[in-house]
């Protein structure tokens, strides 16, 4: 899960890392206001979206007295803004963080990430902050400092020291570095972060170090044991189908395609939306109904297939192991009852139930195409779609 | 033959009551699994379907002789329970839940390096020996026994492949689902190395998935070291980046994980690969067939 820039940088606060004086506005109105805890100017506005690339979107700027940073404010709130990593839909700006400006001596990367192979906690620092970290890993790799962390013993403040040195700061700064470095580990520990990072970690021309930006991801398998970080999610930064789909556990991600497909299980339904593709179509989405859907979850599902204008052909794959045929050919020929579906629909079934599922979409009386296994299905998808207004060769893969 | 399940295997489910642990607990029995126990703490000294029911793995371990455990706990136990099957010396553990938080399996793991239990997941749909051994969820009647070995992070996808091998039929010796989970027990490479030492796998299935570099670490170990052939398919191709598809090990981040550089790899080591799921079964075939 993902949270905003200043809700990170509020946890830094009760970690004792330190971040830029400043406020978080919601709307203009309140930026008279918030600028008496920012400072003076100039100062800088970030709109605040879960996406990077702000300051490519026209996202971040600065600002030098207050009609400016009203006018500026009143122009990003309450929009959407695009950035290289939204996506074309972009984001909604509903918060606005009005900050003071440092006066950056130097920019260091600092991060706590998992390295699954070694299946351990691992920090990362380089002297080469502000950049991308998949940059510094690539083009100069040399400056990219790797610290693992021993389970059994933790991030041990020789560690924080060995990461001072490498970053070539002034030996006066190894205290407050190394706490910022250990207070960082003990927040990725205590919210069982999957990120953490700050890019850059300024030192000031004064001599302080301070956290400009701040990103935190946490593990969505752990927000149960975190409803403090739960509560921070902000729906309007996810894409409102998906939204609609995580309320029915349907696990269902939008992306741009013509063929809507069902699926039981997150492998089998990669593995077919790759089959779209290689007949020629376009995945409209990823969606995984699981083991445990209800034919109730099935209509749902269907129903956000469907709303999703783009999409000219159905395609159901289902093996059922947990998930009996039945169940979802009880669900289906509902849904296609209650919505009068005209698109076509293409149903491969296999598994539990499988002749009681087949025997369900016979009886139903309603068109729908039954296909004998994954590739019978997916030629009769692109026939499908040839035999509809919309031609494959348009198709943006 | 088989690797890590077989027909001396006996099993204690942890977590045997619940709704899933007795289900799955029935449909084990029925295909032929030695079920010799199951633990639930509170219920030790009760019975399920005539097994008995224990307080504690260690009690279970001392009262039956059992060598390998199932777990259908709940993600915040889960992890807990693994702990204690590897602690009472449980030979294999397949650990079937999903969500279990990634920092709990890195003490997991820790803990397991020096002991001499292996567990398979978690995030799995289980592990079986056609004809032997079925720890797990997976629809039985699907498999035929046979030398083909499969290791996949998937469970319906691995059901798919494994209904293409038999229905042409090609049987399986070993199927071991390790799981769509970020950190895991054995791992493409732990299994490979036994597939290769096991004299009735004459073949290797690989299905994996986008989401770190488990294909990529396979593909240097075949190369080094594997002489029996490998036909692998990998899903994700058309996952976007920075998306949890799924899976939460199924995840390209900071440009590592993506389907294409793991297809490249492979190909690059020898390894088959099939771009079309449909046409897996059908591949395996004839690389058999290539290599007899």
């Amino acid at each position: 899960m993902k949270i905003h820039e200043f809700q990170a940088k509020q946890l830094f606060n009760s970690y004792n890392i330190p971040t830029p004086k400043g406020q978080v506005v919601t709307s203009a109105e309140e930026i008279p206001q918030a600028i008496k805890n920012a400072g003076t100017f100039p100062l800088v506005l970030k709109a605040q979206v879960h996406a990077g690339g702000r300051g490519k979107g026209g996202g971040i700027k600065i600002v030098n007295s207050v009609e400016e940073a009203v006018h500026v404010s009143s122009k990003l709130l309450r929009k959407t803004l695009f950035t290289p990593q939204t996506g074309e839909e972009g984001k909604p700006v509903n918060h606005l963080v009005i900050e003071e400006v440092l006066h950056v001596a130097k920019e260091i990367y600092l991060g706590i990430t998992l390295d699954r192979i070694k299946a351990c906690i691992t920090v990362l620092a380089s002297s080469e902050g502000g950049m991308e970290i998949e940059k510094i890993a690539a083009d100069s790799p040399e400056k990219l400092f790797i610290e693992n962390v021993d389970p059994s013993i933790g991030l041990r403040p020789f560690q924080a020291n060995r990461i001072f040195f490498s970053l070539g700061l002034d030996p006066s700064l190894s205290r407050k570095m190394s706490g910022i470095i250990l207070n960082l580990y003990r927040l990725f520990i205590d919210k069982d972060c999957s990120l953490a990072e700050i890019n850059p970690l300024v030192v000031t021309e004064g001599g302080d170090l301070i956290a400009l930006d701040a990103k935190i991801n946490v593990d969505d398998n752990a927000l149960y044991r975190h409803p403090d970080i739960a509560s921070l999610r902000d729906l309007g930064q996810e894409n409102s189908l998906e939204v609609q789909a995580s309320r029915y556990n349907l696990n269902y991600i939008k992306l741009k395609g013509n063929v809507g497909c069902m699926v039981n299980g997150a492998g089998l339904a990669m593995a077919t939306m790759d089959l779209i593709k290689h007949v020629g179509a376009a995945p409209a989405n990823f969606l995984d109904v699981g083991g445990g859907a209800t034919s109730q979850m099935v209509t749902e599902g269907l129903k956000i297939l469907l709303s999703d204008s783009d999409v000219k052909v159905i395609f159901i794959n289902i093996f059922g192991g947990i998930l009996r045929c039945d169940v979802l050919a009880k669900g289906v020929v509902e849904a296609a009852r209650q919505l009068d579906i005209k698109l076509p629909m293409i149903i491969r079934l296999e598994g539990t139930n499988v002749e009681l599922g087949r025997q369900i979409f016979a009886e139903s009386g309603l068109t729908f195409t039954v296909a004998s296994g994954m590739g019978d299905a997916a030629e009769k998808v692109a026939e499908a779609l040839k035999g509809g207004s919309y031609e494959v060769t348009n198709i943006r893969s | 033959m088989s690797i890590i399940v077989d027909k001396h295997t006996r099993v204690v489910v942890q977590g045997i009551t619940g709704n899933e642990g007795a289900f799955h607990t029935r449909q084990m029995v029925e295909y032929g699994t030695d079920v010799v126990g199951g633990v639930t703490p509170g219920k030790g000294s009760q019975k399920f379907d005539g097994i008995p029911v224990f307080n504690t793995v260690k009690a279970a371990v001392d009262a039956t002789g059992a060598n390998a455990s199932a777990i259908f706990v709940p993600p915040p136990f889960a992890a807990d329970a693994i702990l204690e099957a590897v602690e009472a010396g449980i030979g294999a553990v397949i650990c079937l839940t999903e969500g279990i938080p990634t920092i709990d399996m890195i003490t997991v793991r820790h803990y397991m390096k020096d002991k001499n239990t292996v567990l398979i997941g978690p995030n799995t749909p289980g592990i079986i020996s056609p004809g032997k051994c079925k720890i797990g969820v997976m629809a039985g009647y699907i498999h035929k026994e046979g030398s083909i070995g499969i290791i996949s992070r998937s469970g319906t996808l691995t059901y798919e492949v494994v209904d293409q091998l038999t229905k042409r039929g090609v049987g399986q010796s070993t199927c071991v689902g390790i799981g769509g989970d970020p950190v895991i027990g054995l791992k493409y490479v732990d299994l490979l190395e036994m597939f290769e030492n096991d004299k009735d796998t004459d073949a290797v299935v690989i299905i994996g998935e986008i989401g770190g570099q488990a294909e990529e670490q396979a593909a240097e170990y075949f190369k080094k070291y594997m002489k029996k052939p490998i036909v692998a398919f990998i899903a994700g191709v058309t996952a976007p980046p920075g998306r949890r598809m799924g899976h939460a090990g199924a995840i390209v981040s900071g440009g590592v994980g993506d389907a294409a550089t793991k297809i490249k790899t492979l190909e690059a080591a020898g390894i088959t690969i099939v771009k079309s799921p449909a046409e897996i079964g059908q591949t395996v075939i004839s690389v058999i067939r290539r290599c007899k």
